[in-house]
């Protein structure tokens, strides 16, 4: 009469090869290759390297595809890919001043040294359903300005010329900590809270950086600038004693601009917000620098008020890996431990029961001797 | 006990690379000398979710050799899903040899329980911790918690397990029930019922805890002093069944509750499910049994 849970390795090796099933769906439709998603869902690859923590295009499609379009599934398949491989080295920070710019717009100057250059961008779309996409197309071939040729300063850098914004912290490269081979402590420095939004969750930070718009710890953000572009990395061999050229990376990088009433030792002055991502990915590298300025609200003197200038809160729960772990966790069988909760209440609503109505106790009494 | 099975290839013996198996057996060393101190580790993704057993997986990893035999349960039976995704995980891994049986397992990985069969000198038992802070619920701040562990500062746990009693009579906390370890730390025992901390105390076996998203090792050595927390005049009490097991009429054990109908049917069975399945062997029957083989209804089987 009573059938234990049994057979459970049979029934994952089914469940698993169902899944195989219904990833490629209906076999009439012609399979996807990684490379059309490499190529036409570079956005998502995009998101998957950021927060992947791995710059690989074919991985991060691949990645994708295996996932069956959940980024999140497909972040952590890279992530656990990952931390599988030999580290050799740290690079050289990458030089974003020497970024070829694809993209590249300030929203504190109507013009600027390098001019501002729209690139392959949505905004100013309407956002109307194209259903040409419905057929194949072959796009009109854009004119493109001779980029790449005028030299681009910083916004951030003008306005330092002037002492009118906080010089950037100088931190040797020695000193620079590393979130994935050593465990996150608090107060938590801003080298690691740096490391840690740009492989946070695009949805949390985005969450986050809209509620200091909305007052949550308020700090007034201007776009000082987003670039766009391709970078070099570089390792420096000591062998060689220099560095050589590894490969070409695409980064988003957001300088936000913040307002700062000044302090008793300071005049006031605006502050900064930073944001470095993998690939084109404004809105990311935007909510990470508003989240970034947020989170340095205690160093500079600010009332501490709001989730977002709470550092260990966003840390603690930015990681979209982590997070859906513990979250989907709540499925694996907690029924030893909900056992001893169904006691208790049981014993409890009993005692209550027994409290209430003096004539109820003897029910109650034949109830637990029936159990 | 089964024969090691295929091993993956590519991967390094247990999957973790050497560098990073000799940093966790760093914090394992340093957890060992404090028993019950939360030692912070370099945790890494694994190919399975935080939450589902990373910590375990990684401690275990870390001290497995070719030689030993493991065994892996989940709400005490080896046959639970995720129980059976991390055995494999292990037999492709390393190859080593796996069993349901708690006397010729080597290492016993689990999750939310103790084995009932008294755990052996020379044997490791991993548990798989989701929050290794006895105080988060309390205090959901890490810069806090620690310097209340440093301080030894634990009155807050006593209000609390005190606020139970002034409103319920009795101490609310049914699993994970804190402990306080060789005079000194406060630990989590990790959600085993409480039922199972007495367990705990001064047994022979080394006990590791792994807790993989919040990054955190910590032990009890053999034969470690480990007291449940409570009041003179409220002792700690373990959870009672006034049931046997239906399958194999043990009693002093901790059941499941199986819901037979929707007419309020319902029969208790070991959670053990290797304890329950060897009394059955040694001709023990529940009334529940019927007329049943006695060894319906286990885990052990030779296909794993």
């Amino acid at each position: 009469m009573y059938v234990a849970v049994k057979g459970g390795e049979a029934a994952i090796d089914n469940a698993h090869r169902l899944l195989d099933l219904a990833r490629r769906g209906d076999t009439t439709v012609p399979e996807l290759s990684v490379d059309q998603i490499s190529q036409q869902l570079a956005l998502g690859v995009a998101r998957v390297m950021s927060e992947g923590s791995l710059y690989d295009r074919e991985l991060a499609a691949l990645a994708i595809k295996q996932a069956r379009g959940d980024l999140i599934e497909a972040i952590f398949l890279t992530r656990a890919y990952r931390t599988t491989l030999p580290r050799f080295g740290y690079s050289i920070p990458v030089d974003t001043n020497a970024m070829r710019i694809s993209r590249r717009i300030s929203a504190t100057f109507k013009d600027l040294p390098g001019g501002q250059i729209l690139g392959p961008t949505f905004d100013y779309t309407h956002r109307l359903l194209d259903f040409s996409l419905l057929q194949s197309t072959v796009p009109d071939t854009p004119l493109l300005a001779g980029s790449g040729l005028d030299a681009t300063p910083r916004v951030t850098d003008l306005l330092n010329r002037d002492g009118l914004i906080e010089a950037n912290p100088i931190q040797e490269c020695d000193d620079v900590g590393d979130l994935t081979r050593d465990p996150l402590e608090f107060p938590a420095t801003r080298d690691l809270r740096l490391q840690s939004l740009s492989r946070a969750d695009e949805g949390f930070l985005l969450a986050l950086g809209y509620s200091t718009q909305r007052g949550y710890g308020r700090t007034h953000p201007f776009v000082g600038e987003i670039r766009i572009g391709q970078v070099d990395v570089e390792l420096f061999v000591e062998d060689l004693g220099f560095a050589v050229n590894l490969g070409v990376i695409e980064m988003t990088e957001c300088e936000m601009v913040n307002q700062f009433h000044g302090s008793a030792e300071q005049p006031p002055q605006f502050t900064r917000g930073y944001g470095l991502v993998f690939g084109q990915s404004e809105r990311k590298a935007m909510s990470m620098a508003l989240v970034d300025r947020s989170m340095r609200a205690q160093e500079l003197g600010e009332e501490l008020s709001a989730p977002a200038q709470d550092v260990e809160f966003v840390l603690s729960h930015c990681d979209n890996v982590q997070a859906t772990g513990f979250v989907e966790h709540l499925k694996l069988p907690h029924y030893v431990d909900f056992q001893s909760e169904l006691q208790l209440v049981r014993r409890l609503r009993g005692e209550h029961a027994a409290a209430q109505s003096p004539s109820s106790t003897a029910a109650v009494l034949n109830k637990e001797a029936a159990e | 006990m089964n024969s090691p099975g295929p091993k993956a290839t590519g991967y390094n013996f247990g999957y973790l690379d050497e560098q990073t198996k000799r940093m966790i057996r760093r914090a394992i060393l340093k957890a060992v000398a404090i028993p019950g101190y939360q030692v912070p580790f370099a945790s890494r993704e694994m190919p399975m979710p935080y939450g589902w057993g990373t910590g375990g997986v990684q401690v275990t990893a870390a001290v497995i050799g070719t030689e030993d035999v493991l065994k892996v349960i989940d709400q005490g039976s080896d046959d639970t899903t995720n129980a059976v995704s991390i055995r494999k995980f292990f037999v492709r891994t390393s190859g080593v040899r796996t069993t349901t049986s708690t006397a010729d397992a080597s290492i016993i990985q689990t999750r939310h329980r103790i084995p009932e069969r008294p755990l052996q000198a020379g044997q490791i038992i991993v548990y798989q911790v989701p929050i290794p802070e006895p105080l988060r619920f309390l205090e959901p701040r890490e810069t806090e918690t620690r310097r209340m562990h440093a301080l030894e500062e634990y009155g807050l746990m006593h209000v609390k397990l005190y606020e139970d009693i002034a409103r319920h009579k009795t101490i609310a906390t049914t699993y994970a029930y804190p402990v306080k370890v060789d005079g000194r730390y406060v630990m989590d025992p990790s959600p085993t019922p409480k039922f199972d901390n007495p367990k705990m105390d001064m047994s022979p076996a080394l006990q590791l805890f792994g807790a993989g998203r919040e990054k955190r090792i910590y032990a009890l050595p053999p034969y470690t002093k480990v007291k449940s927390l409570d009041f003179d005049d409220h002792p700690f009490e373990v959870n009672r069944f006034t049931t046997p097991c239906g399958l194999c009429n043990a009693t002093g054990v901790y059941l499941d509750e199986v819901i037979l109908d929707d007419q309020g049917g319902r029969m208790f069975a070991c959670s053990d499910t290797d304890h329950c399945e060897t009394r059955r062997v040694d001709g023990h029957r529940g009334l529940l049994l019927g007329d049943a083989h006695g060894q319906v209804g286990g885990s052990r089987h030779g296909d794993d």
